[in-house]
């Protein structure tokens, strides 16, 4: 089992977040830790077993379609770091 | 009877009788807050004026005699992952250290529609991702049994507020084990809801399939009434189940006579600390005496829930915090070079070295080349794990299982990660399988640690839970009030 550093950087740009050469080992150790106990899952024969990635076994839930007010503009971009006549400003995204 | 340390029925008797008034209770809470909180440290914000405000207008509809439920005027305090309109929501990040939400959660709605008044915010792991309240942005929580000790986590804010009789219910919420694990390091009772029975619409996304919230209070009766104060349907979650309710309280003093209860000889695995074997032992007899039919039972996927929940809900996880980019809400850099960085920048000056890791973890088991061995295969073996529950409560009642495997530990004593998730290794798989469990305070241990038992039903198997829950409390030693002792 091997996690090379070039994996861990790659995890990392698609997490958004970059890491000093220090915290790119610390979590290559900690991600190598929880791959190698995850090795102890292929002990169990799942050929045959269905995934469940939701308990109730939910059906879509759907509602009628009906027009009704939602929340403030104003409201909702008190909690933005910058905005300006109720929308967000971003850095330039197209040149 | 100090003001501060009645439950919620004493409380509300003694409201709906007029010998105290709601704003004597939040006052008498508040000093009590004011005098002990500095050495616990449970709460991000206490909101006094607000709730001060709350228990005049509760006491004005009380003298008029249109007071909204039996609760009105109780004071509560809410895990800071759930939103109140107004007051600060930081989920003891500093990504969201700023955050006012502006709106209330389901769950704090129904509370104001019943006159339960929040009375703080309490302090958890960073995005209520840790088991010790150690990982919080603002600062550690302390175990008001010993200060040098963790209160558990996520929901240690909550868990440690309820025992140093800050309020008489908390709220928290429950992924892996976050309400029942704290609940029993800090000698309370923890309650974790059938996935379903309560709308998650307002509490800040960790892991989807698995959150739930849950009350923390100091006796099962008071779990009872908080779960009729929080359970039923909602539009605004798609996962919140329509279906009756009962009225919780119902029949929970009815007895165990006839109850037949599960031992899955898997839960004496290695590392169950010899204090909480007697506990579980004890607890077993105490059943028995009164009635239940205690057998020793099997669940062979126990070993490997832990894995799969890791994999699942850092999967999870990494999905629910892509929304934190500086844009909308939250923390935003303040130095960065055009829209990527601006995202890259915030989220790694935003978030702690735990969710850091989940993202990294879940980021690597979702990506191509490892989804179907990690992602895929942990959803199978959730599979197996729920079948294997299944077949047990065609045969029980409830599974009886310690909630951890020893009582909290020093702080700082677990810096390694995997040691940290090992104290989850009996509440993780209740959320895998989306079942319904309750930690309830059993014993003390040599060092005068409170140690918890658990006890798990199926879905909606709440009613019979609480019933078993009311008996073993009954049947256990009081565990009297934290001493607050110790500390660096």
């Amino acid at each position: 089992m091997q996690v090379p550093i070039s994996e861990v950087e790659k995890i990392a740009t698609l997490s958004r977040i970059s890491l000093s050469e220090q915290e790119k080992k610390m979590y290559q150790h900690n991600l190598l830790d929880i791959l190698e106990a995850a090795q102890k899952l292929s002990e169990l024969d799942t050929s045959d077993v269905t995934p469940t990635a939701h308990i109730q076994g939910l059906e879509n839930v759907t509602r009628e379609d009906i027009v009704q007010a939602s929340m403030d503009n104003e409201l909702l971009t008190a909690n933005a770091p910058q905005s300006e006549h109720g929308c967000f400003i971003v850095p330039k995204v197209v040149e | 009877m100090k003001l501060y340390d009645m439950t919620i029925k004493q409380a509300s008797d003694a409201l709906q009788n007029k010998q105290i008034s709601a704003v004597e209770l939040t006052k008498g809470l508040l000093n009590r807050i004011e005098d002990k909180e500095q050495s616990v440290s449970t709460l991000n914000t206490v909101c006094a004026d607000f709730a001060l405000k709350e228990a005049e207008a509760s006491d004005k509809r009380r003298a008029a005699n249109t007071q909204k439920s039996m609760f009105d005027g109780i004071p509560a305090i809410i895990k800071d992952n759930i939103c109140t309109k107004g007051i600060k929501t930081s989920c003891s990040s500093k990504i969201l250290e700023n955050f006012v939400p502006p709106y209330n959660a389901h769950v704090v709605e129904r509370f104001a529609n019943q006159g339960i008044i929040t009375l703080g915010k309490a302090n958890l792991d960073e995005f209520a991702m840790g088991s010790s309240t150690e990982n919080s942005a603002f600062g550690a929580t302390s175990n008001p049994w010993d200060l040098s000790r963790v209160p558990g986590g996520s929901s240690g804010g909550s868990a440690a507020a309820v025992s140093a009789s800050f309020a008489p219910l908390a709220l928290g919420s429950d992924t892996g084990g976050s309400i029942r694990q704290p609940a029993s390091y800090c000698g309370v009772v923890g309650l974790k809801p059938t996935y379903g029975a309560v709308s998650r619409y307002g509490l800040v996304a960790f892991a989807s399939s698995l959150d739930q919230i849950g009350p923390i209070t100091r006796s099962v009766e008071d779990a009872a009434f908080a779960l009729n104060a929080i359970c039923g349907h909602d539009k605004r979650d798609t996962t919140s189940m329509d279906v009756e309710y009962p009225d919780y309280t119902q029949g929970i003093s009815d007895g165990v006579k006839g109850m037949k209860i599960g031992l899955p000889k898997e839960y004496f695995a290695d590392g169950l600390d010899t204090e909480v074997k007697d506990a579980l032992s004890a607890a077993v007899k105490a059943l028995e005496s009164q009635g239940a039919i205690v057998e020793e039972t099997t669940l062979p996927t126990f070993e490997y829930a832990l894995t799969a929940y890791y994999i699942i809900s850092s999967a999870e996880a990494t999905s629910n915090l892509s929304r934190y980019d500086g844009v909308k809400y939250g923390y935003r850099a303040s130095d960065f070079d055009g829209i990527t960085d601006l995202y890259t920048q915030t989220r790694n000056q935003g978030f702690g070295d735990e969710v850091k890791r989940r993202m990294m973890l879940g980021n690597y088991v979702l990506s191509s080349g490892y989804y179907d061995a990690y992602y895929m295969k942990a959803l199978k073996v959730r599979t197996l794990i729920k079948q294997d529950f299944d077949a047990l409560f065609e045969k029980y009642d409830c599974i009886i299982s310690p909630s951890a495997p020893a009582p909290a530990f020093k702080a700082g004593e677990k810096s390694d990660p995997m040691q940290m998730y090992l104290t989850d290794i009996y509440t993780v798989p209740v959320n895998i399988a989306g079942l319904t469990a309750i930690s309830v305070p059993c014993a003390m241990s040599n060092l005068g640690l409170p140690i918890g038992i658990q006890l798990i039903a199926k879905p909606m198997g709440e009613p019979t839970m609480l019933k078993a829950a009311y008996a073993l409390e009954q049947a256990s030693p009081p565990m009297g009030q934290p001493t607050f002792k110790g500390g660096a």
